[in-house]
């Protein structure tokens, strides 16, 4: 076998906080062949952004190389000279972070940002770069190659930036593209595109790729091995396949493991009964724009209704309308069969008390100046008017409840926790108040597998100890097939399906909800391959579309 | 002429500084990667070090050795400072000793005994401040030899009053009318700030653009106007004057800080967890002042330090010109534009000379010190890591 084209030896990180030095990561080797695509997988923190970053031989600011080397080459990158690194970057190496949108400058056009790499190394001229440009957009199955590139920033769709972020990558031909998480922030729908482009495009001028993500059926579909990563140690390193079948460590199982947590479906709830909450016949809108098209739906006592569409759909419109934030234009919402205030500020306390919400991103959910106690307590003290040592002891059952150490995370502030502990304290929160009915705004899409499980399993012991019925807004269908007792599919503000979730997930399905579950990436490595054959090759963005 | 030459000198020098540093380092990355540009700009530094020695030892220009001196010794004080404030006090204020850089501590030091001075000028002032005392025009440094006297360490004045006296007067009359206007001009601006950002609608848009107005002319001559009205109005009371003037420049900044408090306000009314507050059915008052107001801090505070200087100028500017804080009140304003004469003799009797320096002077070091506690507080609270 040939030399590889990256080698890793021995490479330890670290950085700097509280006037410490930490390490990132531990003594880790990488061996990249040409041609080759490695997954570098793990938990939040695991260091494998420092990684990819690293095998540029750049560290963010804060972090430093403390031993080891980066051989690209044969070039030794850790202690090369800023000039032979820079002539590297952007020519032979090359980076495509997880937001597009905030990687492109929003005053260029793409086109232009596109040529800025080759221009800058004398690869090609501008004119000759941008006729590359078309080609390649062309390739990566952009809608309206000429043209696209002539369009700024926010003029086009995530996932085209996404994949016109590939592009300009892929503009020098280098050698080596690092791939950060490009499609965690996608829509299920729009993520097979960008996949099916980045494959391609890999395979097509034969570049070796590092592609980082959390997402194990996103890797098992791009990688050619598989890399697991803990805590910036290395857990184990297998050929794609033999990974999926036969995972070597507890960890890398565990990993595995978390898809398979399914709970079982609630029976039925009778005809006739009356919904704890039925939206009825209910259209909205923001200013002049209609989002909300007549939406029909009951969520009964005790049970989940998973509200599931891509972005854009009018899932969270709906959750602002329940809780009045945004009063409905026709319709009304019913709650244990009387109608509710449309606006919030004219429903009573008592009202308020029994629809709580529980925020997608516990960061901006949470007073960060609050520690927790205050944060739990408010709702507590505001509904019940308990005080001093009752109230005290109700947020340390809550806090129990939420299965948080009431000692150690009491006084706390938000900045102390981590993730998954910050969306528990949201959930104890909405707690705290004793409701009926709990929206979940995508609660775990901004978590990591492990800990979104977690979160999933807290919601539904709560639900079976306190009765609780929940509005589960996700795009995510994995989270979906986990709790769900009910689904309702929504798209472009109207309910297109909805029923059970044995039924929903069982055929014949709307042609929409069938495009969304198919889109679903699978563990099985050959399921991209097999899912585009099926779609018809060639044009996949078209395929999806027709399907509609 | 001799700077062009210096530095077209170090343009000479600095690739051959370059160039030596490889050798004798075994080319280390430092030097290597070093650009031009940052080696030019050593020499210069380097430069600059052996101008400033030049102008200490060898041609002993009296007010640059007092600048070093001076800052030497502020410095030295500052570390004694933080490290009594290390070793005393309670946990939290050591640790916050602790992590203390020194400019911070030097800039609270400063402060302390400002306020001290202010408080406690009454007794810590020789003299009163209006006292006029038997010698007009002694020079400062309490030699007789230079025309000065022992009684007087900072000499007197045209008509002979005793300007150490007022100096320590005018920090009670400055600092004490530029706090009490700050604080007036932040409760101002900053609730009408919170209240457009919170409810918006008409109310923010009416409170907007009467603050517009109001912004749109200039701020000095706008105080300056509204306080020949004041003085009409006030007649011979002195004192009411001064309270016309408090509200006056209040209004006037308030509009900034209006300005500040609602952007602000408005990122943090947009987050998540003012929708659950409200959603909760919390009133106004607990969402402004526990929801959006601790959130708030850190920003505003660096703008109360900002405009505690502005506001402080604003005031001795205002004296300067005459309608400010009136005589024979002691005023730093006023001491400035009294005692400017003095400048024309700092050729002959540097001593003389220094005499409105010290007024100006401390008006320039609470500002530095208080912008030193500013910029120590927003790193702090912004959460910036080296």
């Amino acid at each position: 076998m040939s030399a590889p084209l990256l080698k890793i030896r021995d490479l330890w990180i670290e950085g700097r906080s509280d006037e410490t030095w930490n390490p990132i990561i531990n003594g880790v080797n990488l061996d990249l062949h040409r041609g080759e695509v490695l997954g570098l997988i793990g938990e939040s923190g695991a260091g494998k952004s420092t990684l990819g970053l690293a095998a540029m031989g750049f560290t963010r600011d804060g972090v430093r190389i403390r031993k080891g080397s980066v051989e690209f080459d044969g070039i030794e990158l850790v202690k090369a000279p800023a000039a032979t690194r820079r002539s590297l970057l952007g020519k032979r190496i090359a980076y495509v972070a997880q937001s597009a949108a905030a990687s492109f400058n929003p005053a260029h056009r793409l086109i232009d940002q596109y040529a800025e790499a080759p221009v800058q190394h004398g690869v090609m001229g501008r004119k000759e770069s941008q006729a590359d440009a078309v080609e390649l957009y062309r390739r990566l199955r952009l809608p309206d190659p000429e043209e696209i590139g002539f369009r700024y920033p926010h003029q086009v769709s995530g996932g085209q930036l996404q994949r016109a972020m590939t592009a300009m990558a892929m503009s020098s031909r280098p050698d080596l593209i690092i791939f950060d998480e490009p499609t965690t922030a996608l829509d299920v729908t729009t993520q097979i595109e960008v996949l099916a482009a980045i494959r391609d495009i890999v395979e097509q001028f034969d570049t070796a790729a590092i592609y980082i993500t959390h997402d194990l059926a996103v890797v098992a579909q791009m990688a050619d091995r598989i890399k697991v990563l803990l805590r910036g140690d290395e857990v184990e390193e297998a050929e794609t396949r033999e990974m999926l079948a036969d995972p070597k460590e507890e960890y890398t199982r565990s990993l595995w493991a978390v898809r398979a947590y399914k709970r079982p479906q609630k029976p039925l709830v009778p005809r006739g009964q009356t919904p704890l909450l039925r939206v009825d016949g209910v259209s909205a809108s923001y200013g002049r724009t209609p989002v909300l098209h007549n939406v029909h739906f009951d969520i009964h006592e005790g049970r989940t209704v998973a509200v599931v569409g891509e972005s854009g759909s009018g899932k969270s419109t709906a959750a602002r309308c329940i809780t009045g934030l945004l009063p409905p234009t026709e319709g009304t919402i019913e709650f244990m069969g009387e109608a509710l205030p449309a606006d919030y500020r004219r429903r009573s306390k008592d009202q308020l008390r029994q629809i709580q919400m529980i925020y997608q991103m516990a960061d901006t959910a949470l007073n960060p100046s609050k520690t927790v106690a205050q944060l739990i307590g408010r709702p507590v003290q505001f509904y019940s008017g308990l005080r001093g040592k009752a109230l005290r002891a109700r947020v340390d059952d809550l806090l129990e409840q939420i299965e948080l150490e009431p000692e150690t995370y009491r006084d706390r502030l938000p900045s102390e926790l981590s993730g998954g502990q910050k969306q528990r304290v949201g959930i104890a929160r909405a707690l705290a108040a004793e409701p009926r009915f709990i929206i979940c705004d995508e609660v775990t899409s901004a978590l990591d597998q492990l800990v979104a499980e977690g979160i999933l399993r807290l919601l539904a012991n709560l639900q079976d100890k306190l009765g609780l019925s929940y509005m589960f807004i996700t795009h995510d269908l994995a989270t979906v097939r986990a709790i769900a007792d009910e689904v309702v599919v929504m798209k472009e503000g109207e309910v297109v399906e909805q029923g059970a979730k044995d039924d929903m997930f069982r055929p014949p399905h709307h042609a929409y909800t069938d495009l969304l579950l198919s889109s679903v990436p699978e563990m099985d490595p050959d399921w991209l391959t097999n899912l585009l054959a099926e779609r018809g090759v060639g044009n996949i963005g078209e395929a999806a579309t027709d399907k509609m | 002429m001799i700077i062009p030459l210096a530095l077209a000198l170090g343009l000479l020098v600095a690739p051959l500084v370059r160039w030596s540093g490889r050798r004798l380092s075994g080319d280390a990355p430092y030097w290597r990667d070093m650009p031009y540009g940052a080696a030019y700009g050593y020499v210069l530094a380097a430069l600059a070090l052996a101008g400033s020695a030049w102008l200490y030892f060898v041609n002993g220009n009296v007010f640059f050795r007092w600048g070093v001196q001076g800052f030497i010794a502020f410095a030295i004080a500052a570390y004694l400072f933080r490290l009594a404030g290390r070793h005393i006090g309670t946990g939290w204020s050591r640790r916050q000793f602790r992590k203390m850089p020194l400019t911070a501590s030097f800039g609270i030091l400063t402060i302390l005994v400002y306020a001290v001075v202010a408080i406690f000028a009454q007794w810590l002032a020789p003299y009163g401040q209006e006292e006029i005392l038997a010698r007009a025009n002694l020079v400062p440094g309490g030699d007789p030899a230079l025309g000065g006297d022992p009684g007087f360490p900072l000499g007197t004045d045209q008509i002979g009053r005793d300007i150490l006296s007022r100096l320590i007067y005018g920090a009670q009359n400055t600092v004490g009318i530029a706090f009490a206007t700050t604080c007036l001009a932040f409760l101002l601006g900053g609730t009408l700030g919170f209240l457009a950002a919170t409810l918006g609608g008409w109310l923010d848009q009416l409170l907007s653009r009467l603050m517009d107005v109001l912004m749109a002319i200039p701020a000095l001559i706008f105080a300056l106007l509204l306080m020949t009205i004041a003085s009409a109005w006030a007649g011979s009371e002195r004192g009411l004057l001064t309270l016309y003037m408090v509200v006056i420049i209040a209004v006037i900044d308030s509009t900034r800080v209006f300005r500040l408090s609602r952007a602000v306000g408005l990122n943090i009314v947009v987050m998540d967890y003012i929708e659950a507050a409200r959603l909760r059915g919390e009133g106004l008052r607990y969402l402004v002042f526990r929801e959006i107001l601790p959130n708030a801090t850190a920003p505003l505070l660096a703008e109360f330090g900002l405009r505690f200087c502005f506001v402080f100028l604003t005031i001795a500017s205002l004296s300067f010109l005459g309608v400010g804080i009136q005589p024979p009140l002691a005023d730093w304003g006023t001491m400035v534009r009294d005692l400017s004469q003095f400048i024309n003799y700092a050729a002959f009797v540097p001593l003389a000379a220094s005499v409105p320096l010290l007024a100006a002077g401390a008006i320039a070091l609470l500002t530095v010190a208080v912008n030193f506690v500013v910029d120590w507080m927003l790193h702090r609270s912004s959460g910036l890591k080296e």
